[in-house]
């Protein structure tokens, strides 16, 4: 499984692991142990840092993400500082640092200056269980999709805090707002990851990586209603267009953000896209194969194909955001506890069943796809029952619009009275 | 394999001093004359409120949907990080753990038809 990384040259960059492993065995022979210990995860910090997170957040997130959202709505997007406007991340860098930092009279200044500060960190966490190679993990932990979970809910403290210690009444309804949002969602979201750890059998990013090779699969293919739920859970989490009922502009001014100016407000936005690659590089990994690619890895650097993956399911982010309307918080509620906790528990028994049936009989390893094509037709099947339940019928709509004088028509107004009274 | 952690461990340490120096250096650069000095104003200072002079309390009274989700949250969360160590040892435990587990869930399913029957689920 392995044999294509037989060499560990410093100068086979197909795994930077090569790279790093040689310059820490360079290191040993210099510094004690324990001063080695903490270089290895400075230099793996910084290796991160400067080769994958600080372009993307630069470049993907901020950039990208505004030419491709303009495009979307008929607009240019950014192109005035530079070539192609490709300097405008860091003219908005720049001008965030000069700007003043205000704190209201009657906020509490300790925890207002705290948010931000927690706000970043689990951003930066997440990306140490990600793998972007075969030996490329910052921290190869045998829980780390829990870690995940753990770590991705921690920003919703951050953004309480935030909206909390402003003491404005439109900072306050928008942290009420992303908990109640955040804690519905994150129940489906780990009774589907739930689901896709029972059917691997590890809890460890790298080993579903090693599953997903071994088949040879997608997770997607295998279990799609755990995406699904995967993908709304985490765009939901993630407080993005579709369902950014805590920052929402037109009716809550910038919700939890209301108070927040300058550098405190930049590394709140730069962490929402930080976020979002984060969970687009968990989705890569767990649902498109991570840094597999069907035996294509052993020619192209497996990091390559990872970044290009994340960046992928980065550009779906960016295109429900640019397509979806805002939700409202009762539609979202009832999205969230109605349709997709029931279909998360019980894609998690199917699969369980599945996996049983699989292990106690010995079954070849092909059968993942008859479980496959059980679980689509699971899906579709669910859909439909819960539409008809709900009884969502698009042919009751009305098709043309009533006229303001047929019965049942709206009242016409009477403009020798000025109007209807507000 | 527990060294590992203490990757984590340091990661922290830097997760938290990456964002705490953007703040320090934005502050820092008010007295090198590259941002406005931070100046008092009693209007500037105030809470906003799209521009009228802010009235009331900022502790308004909530809808008590909020309450019922968090009650429900708490409710079935418990219960799934029973699950998490379920899905490691799923071999061993085989049919009869699965069992119980559904036995498990059926107490939450049962609570959560209660809720939904007794129309808690709507955002009212």
């Amino acid at each position: 499984m392995l044999s294509f990384l037989a060499t560990d040259h410093w100068y086979d960059l197909r795994d930077l692991a090569n790279l790093y492993r040689v310059v820490l065995e360079g290191l040993d022979h210099i510094f004690p142990t324990g001063l080695v210990y903490v270089l290895t995860a400075l230099l793996g910090f910084i290796a991160f840092f400067v080769v994958f997170v600080l372009p993307s957040q630069l470049y993907v997130g901020v950039y990208g993400e505004r030419r491709l959202i303009g495009r979307m709505q008929a607009r240019q997007g950014p192109n005035r500082v530079g070539p192609l406007g490709l300097l405008q991340p860091v003219a908005d860098a720049i001008k965030l640092l000069q700007k003043e930092a205000l704190t209201p009279r009657s906020a509490d200044r300790l925890i207002m200056w705290a948010a931000p500060v927690l706000f970043v960190a689990p951003a930066i966490l997440i990306f140490a269980v990600i793998p972007f190679g075969p030996r490329m993990v910052f921290a190869d932990i045998p829980v780390s999709l829990m870690y995940f979970l753990a770590i991705s809910s921690l920003p919703v403290i951050a953004s309480f805090m935030a909206g909390w210690s402003s003491n404005n009444k439109y900072s306050l309804f928008g942290a009420m707002r992303i908990v109640a949002m955040s804690i519905s969602y994150e129940i489906p979201l780990v009774l589907g990851l739930l689901a896709v750890s029972v059917l691997s059998g590890t809890m460890s990013l790298q080993g579903m990586v090693y599953w997903q090779q071994d088949i040879p699969t997608w997770m997607i293919l295998i279990q799609p209603i755990a995406f699904a739920v995967y993908f709304i859970g985490v765009s939901a989490e993630l407080n993005r267009t579709p369902t950014d009922i805590a920052e929402a502009e037109s009716e809550i001014v910038a919700g939890y953000l209301t108070e927040y100016s300058g550098m405190r407000w930049g590394l709140f936005y730069g962490m929402d896209i930080a976020y979002a690659l984060g969970a687009s590089a968990f989705a890569a990994t767990i649902f498109f194969g991570g840094w597999s690619l069907f035996g294509l890895e052993q020619w192209v650097p497996p990091w390559l194909i990872f970044i290009l993956k994340t960046y992928l399911f980065y550009f779906v982010f960016i295109w429900t955001r640019g397509t979806l309307p805002r939700l409202r918080i009762d539609q979202l509620m009832s999205f969230a506890w109605k349709f997709l906790l029931p279909i998360a528990l019980i894609n998690l028994l199917v699969v369980a069943v599945e996996r049983l049936i699989w292990t106690s009989n010995d079954l070849p390893d092909a059968i993942v796809w008859a479980f496959g094509a059980v679980n689509i037709v699971l899906m579709v099947g669910i859909v439909f029952i819960w539409a008809k339940v709900f009884k969502y019928d698009p042919k009751k709509r009305p098709t043309k619009p009533r006229l303001v004088n047929e019965p049942g028509g709206y009242r016409p107004v009477d403009l020798e009275q000025g109007g209807p009274s507000l | 394999m527990l060294h590992e952690y203490g990757h984590i461990a340091v990661l922290v340490i830097i997760a938290l001093v990456f964002p705490a120096g953007a703040l320090v250096q934005s502050w820092v650069f008010q007295f090198v004359r590259v941002r406005p000095r931070v100046s008092s104003d009693p209007v500037k200072e105030d809470t906003y409120e799209c521009g009228m002079v802010t009235r009331g309390s900022s502790l308004p009274q909530f809808n008590f949907g909020f309450y019922v989700f968090a009650l429900l949250f708490l409710l079935i969360d418990v219960e799934i990080v029973f699950l998490f160590p379920w899905t490691l040892v799923f071999e061993e435990a085989g049919a009869a753990g699965l069992l119980k587990v559904v036995i498990f869930l059926a107490t939450f399913v049962v609570g959560g038809l209660y809720a939904w029957r007794k129309r808690l689920l709507e955002w009212r």
